[in-house]
């Protein structure tokens, strides 16, 4: 393909990226502006963060789907760095901190220069988890006084937390104007945003949750100001600050103290942070790319690096690869790097054309953003999910967890590492193991000729202390191919690997390749071996909650029986080959459970969970499907109801189809895909008149198969039969059309 | 064949005995420690209770430093084929393979046996491993094994041609840098397939005849590879070029590339030097 045709593929999908471009910029400006004032930063340093980023990083970054601005996990560094280094003194402390932004800027662009991606990789997976969630509490316990409109409350991360009862009962005993109004935002504020993904209205959600957030705050400001006699009732400072000349009077970082030790610790976390969240987060938006692409992660940290250090010098926070933001990127049809450029252009006109309104925010709206950030990183469900894999795992995040908050992050993540070793000795009951062959390299890999698989043999043990050798290889196998891991000659595989693998594996389906692994049955009989493994193995992924059935499931067990078909309650990885099917493009594919299928395997229903996005953006969904089976094969296509009542980005690759021979079908149906002859020949009177005659569903073929979505829950018994006799009617017609 | 008191005299004597038989040569036993009448007694025992043996066995008893003792004998004798009992993994304590071994392997004027498990009984070796990778010596070491192979009666024979991942030169970062690699991978495989397959074709026809022979091309770490491959297919033995003579005093210093292998043995091993026949 020549240069020509990508230029003309980039401009082709330059409306798509500027409007995604916008949307990213909906959530990027409350957040950036939260995340600063989080800090302890004056506001506008997070938005600085969020342009320098999104130009260069548009420019010199290697991944091309991520968004890059100020990051949550930061907050909690550069606001001990400000409060430490300014020694009270705030002002000072964040022209101090720029050095230091400036200064991890430098080093991340090493790290990029010298290949050092592959940082993250040392850190055990509970444990980083682990870390996340202290941070997530350090930004939870200060932002939750702050969103009932107390802004004075000090402290470290405990004594924080302790005193939010506190301020909610000082808000109940003295319910004043003033100190009901900021309470009232930030909770409704709160409220919008966990009930913001409950709510499935497809126009509610054109506009991302903190933007409703940041709408709610202005209007009610404005209407307090013009319809209630006595105005708004909030103070000034519960309100957001710009410097009035933007351009004129940027901040310049106070190089002074670099030579002292506590500026070089800060500079130290900052980047170590900075690094791991753009890590995680590249990682992460890689999985949720339509087009399966792989990001270069030494480029982006190079152009991360570059972007930090220019924003520190013009008075911005750090820049890092966001995930929520990405992931809002990729849900609205972002498809290249220039939607991250367009939201820091969109970024720039909100600040200079809404100056003023921006100014109108009340703090609690952006609190409240912030506190669900922060639930978010250290949700109770990312424990359990923990705890299933293994009782030493949740030991580990929770050490982490209790170091990190009490001994600050470098000392957290530090000893998180440590007890993951020492847990890893325990469990193995020899330390030699380790010390014997961890200066060796332990993995062979290797292109069988006779079948052309790719083999992958490793020995001795496998954990995150070596996992870097073992990803390396992974790394130069085309994932279209047939991959084998075997871990017969592996005495030892932890659970950092097990998780990755698991994700390598949905990589390998996503692109059409194989990714099997083997040799492990024997480990799971040997007590000697450890708990990690076993657990981690994907069937024994999930409670068992089969023990007693939900009335559903014994209904659909009984349903089973009438037809004499199969079923299967238990949580398994998905059976079926979802992935070919462009719903769940951007989608990810966690787990099926509920499997009815017929016994010549042409039907099949399963309520699968699926996620939407990433982190706050995330939407956990439950829905049930029919796949049904063809022995022949039919064009592809998909029938849905509305084009607005759909993400964009799933008809990327399909144009719309008018028969104008059923204007009324083409009114009501929505018809895509890319074979426009053959998909009009296939819809004739019969199809079109059983379509408009029946209730609707959203009906796509790949092909060989067909999958028909009904409601976006799941189904009661009820509605499966009648989607049962749905797709047997369709079948009928298919089959009389085609045998 | 270097012997020493340990356990496994009796099976490291009856393969020894086997071997020489097989191969049709003559076996010298050389004890490196003071000679005394009870040790006489046992080591008799040992070869008249072996059922077969070759045509002249000589048994020398000399005391001195082991390496030089036995480099020493090698010489005087026109000794083709060292034989040494060895253990699998190497250990601090247990020094025996480890310096000894390493240093004869090193210091041997002639080819060297490592054997990691005789047995008493015959067992017959099914699969051999022999290293094919570029260097001047493969082709001397290609031909030795299908010799051993015809004598010994093995019939599957794997040639695994390690090749440098510096070779390929190239950082897998993201697609486009995967698909150079993949294609420079593919340029490699079919250049070393073209060199092996001239190599095979100068290997006289009837050691080839009969033979299952396979091959196979690994990316990575050279020596470690091939033992870790050995260990993967269950090979009975590996054949390996013998170290490389080095000019610098530097390089002298024992390669890493048969550091993997002699760290921890895979299964037999055979070292050949280019010098000598089997």
């Amino acid at each position: 393909m020549s240069s020509s045709y990508y230029l003309k593929e980039f401009f082709g999908d330059l409306p798509k990226n500027i409007f995604s471009g916008f949307v990213v910029s909906l959530v990027a400006l409350p957040l950036a502006l939260g995340l600063a004032i989080a800090s302890d930063a004056p506001p506008i340093s997070g938005v600085i963060a969020s342009i320098v980023g999104g130009v260069i990083c548009s420019i010199f970054g290697g991944s091309k789907l991520t968004i890059t601005g100020p990051g949550n996990g930061l907050v909690v560094v550069l606001l001990f760095s400000i409060n430490t280094l300014g020694e009270g003194n705030l002002y000072q402390g964040y022209l101090f901190t720029l050095a230091a932004v400036v200064f991890s800027g430098v080093l991340m662009f090493l790290f990029g220069l010298f290949r050092l991606g592959a940082l993250s990789e040392f850190f055990p997976s509970s444990a980083l988890q682990g870390m996340l969630a202290a941070i997530g509490i350090g930004i939870l316990a200060k932002q939750a006084h702050v969103m009932i409109g107390i802004t004075e409350i000090k402290g470290s991360t405990i004594e924080v937390l302790s005193k939010i009862p506190d301020s909610f009962l000082f808000i109940l005993l003295n319910p004043t104007r003033e100190n009901l109004i900021p309470a009232f935002i930030g909770i409704v504020s709160f409220f919008i945003l966990i009930f913001y993904s409950k709510l499935r209205n497809p126009l509610f959600h054109l506009i991302p949750a903190p933007m409703w957030v940041i709408i709610f705050a202005i209007s009610l400001f404005y209407y307090l100001e013009v319809f209630v006699l006595s105005g708004s009732g909030l103070s000034a400072d519960l309100l957001i600050s710009l410097p009035d000349n933007l351009l004129a009077n940027l901040p310049f970082p106070d190089f002074s103290i670099i030579t002292t030790k506590r500026f070089l610790a800060a500079v130290i976390s900052i980047t170590l942070i900075a690094s791991i969240e753009s890590l995680l987060s590249i990682k992460a938006v890689d999985k949720l790319d339509p087009e399966k692409r792989r990001s270069n992660v030494n480029k982006d940290l190079k152009a991360l690096g570059l972007a930090t250090f220019i924003s520190g010098l013009i008075g911005g926070l750090n820049v890092v690869t966001v995930i929520a933001r990405s992931s809002v990127n990729v849900n609205n049809g972002g498809s290249n790097k220039s939607s991250n450029f367009f939201h820091a252009i969109f970024l720039i006109g909100f600040v200079l054309i809404f100056q003023n309104q921006i100014e109108k925010i009340a703090l609690p709206a952006l609190a409240a953003i912030l506190v669900y950030t922060g639930y978010k990183l250290a949700a109770p469900d990312n424990f359990i999910r923990i705890l299933r894999v293994g009782k030493e795992q949740a030991a580990i995040y929770l050490i982490t967890l209790f170091i990190t908050i009490y001994g600050g992050i470098m000392t957290g993540i530090g000893f998180g590492i440590v007890f993951t070793f020492v847990f890893h000795v325990i469990i193995n009951k020899n330390f030699f193991i380790f010390s014997r062959n961890f200066f060796k390299p332990n993995v062979l890999m290797y292109l069988e000729q006779e079948s052309g698989n790719y083999y992958i043999s490793v020995e001795n043990f496998c954990s995150f202390l070596n996992f870097y050798k073992l990803k390396r290889k992974i790394g130069e196998i085309p994932e279209n191919q047939h991959a084998i891991i075997d871990f017969s000659l592996c005495d030892f595989v932890d659970h950092t690997v097990m998780e990755d693998l698991s994700d390598y594996q949905r990589t390998f389906n996503r692109k059409g390749g194989v990714f099997e692994i083997i040799g492990l049955d024997s480990h799971s009989a040997d007590t000697q071996h450890p708990f990690a493994i076993r657990k981690s193995l994907p069937s024994n992924d999930f409670f068992n909650f089969q023990n007693n059935l939900t009335k559903r499931q014994v209904s659909l067990k009984q349903l089973a029986s009438i037809l004499n078909w199969r079923y299967s309650p238990e949580n398994s990885f998905i059976t079926s080959k979802l992935e070919a099917f462009t719903y769940f493009k951007t989608k990810t594919l966690n787990y099926q459970y509920n499997e009815l299928s017929s016994l010549e395997n042409s039907f099949k229903i399963v309520d699968v969970s699926y996620s939407e996005g990433a982190f706050i953006a995330k939407d956990n969904l439950l829905a049930t499907f029919m796949v049904i089976d063809l022995k022949y094969s039919i064009p592809k296509f998909v029938l849905d109801r509305d084009f607005i009542l759909s993400t964009f980005s799933e008809f990327s690759n399909y144009s719309e189809i008018n028969l104008n021979r059923f204007p009324d079908f083409s009114k009501r149906f929505y018809l895509a895909g890319s074979n426009k002859s053959k998909i009009k020949n296939l819809f004739d009177s019969k199809l079109i008149f059983f379509f408009e005659s029946h209730s609707y569903y959203r009906i796509e073929s790949s092909g060989n198969e067909i999958l028909i979505k009904g409601k976006s829950r799941v189904l009661s018994i009820n509605e499966i039969k009648s989607l049962l006799s749905f797709s047997r009617e369709l079948l009928n017609l298919l089959n009389n059309k085609y045998l | 064949m270097g012997f020493a008191f340990s356990p496994n005299l009796k099976a490291n004597v009856y393969e020894a005995m086997r071997l020489s038989s097989s191969l049709g040569k003559s076996l010298f036993f050389l004890h490196v420690g003071a000679k005394s009448p009870e040790k006489q007694r046992v080591f008799k025992d040992i070869l008249n209770g072996a059922p077969m043996g070759p045509s002249s066995i000589k048994t020398i008893w000399e005391s001195g430093d082991p390496v030089k003792v036995i480099t020493h004998q090698c010489k005087k004798n026109n000794i083709d084929l060292l034989l040494l009992g060895a253990l699998q993994r190497e250990n601090v304590l247990k020094f025996y393979l480890g310096s000894i071994a390493r240093k004869l392997t090193r210091k041997a004027p002639c080819s060297v046996f490592l054997m990691i498990k005789p047995s008493i009984e015959n067992v017959a070796a099914n699969h051999m491993v022999v290293n094919a990778f570029k260097s001047t010596q493969t082709e001397v070491t290609i031909r030795a094994a299908f010799e051993y192979a015809r004598s010994m009666n093995i019939p599957n024979i794997t040639l695994v041609d390690e090749i440098n991942q510096s070779e390929v030169d190239i950082n897998v970062d993201d697609d486009f840098s995967l698909k150079k690699s993949t294609k420079r991978k593919e340029e490699l495989n079919k250049e070393e397939g073209a060199r092996l397959s001239k190599i095979l074709s100068g290997v006289p026809k009837h050691l080839v005849s009969n033979k299952n022979i396979k091959s196979q091309n690994i990316f990575g770490t050279r020596g470690y590879s091939i033992s870790h491959y050995a260990k993967i297919v269950r090979a009975d033995i590996l054949v390996i070029n013998s170290v490389e003579k080095r000019l610098f005093f530097l390089s002298r210093i024992f390669p890493k590339d048969l550091d993997y292998i002699l760290s921890e043995l895979p299964t037999d091993v055979l070292i050949i030097k280019p010098s000598a026949n089997v």
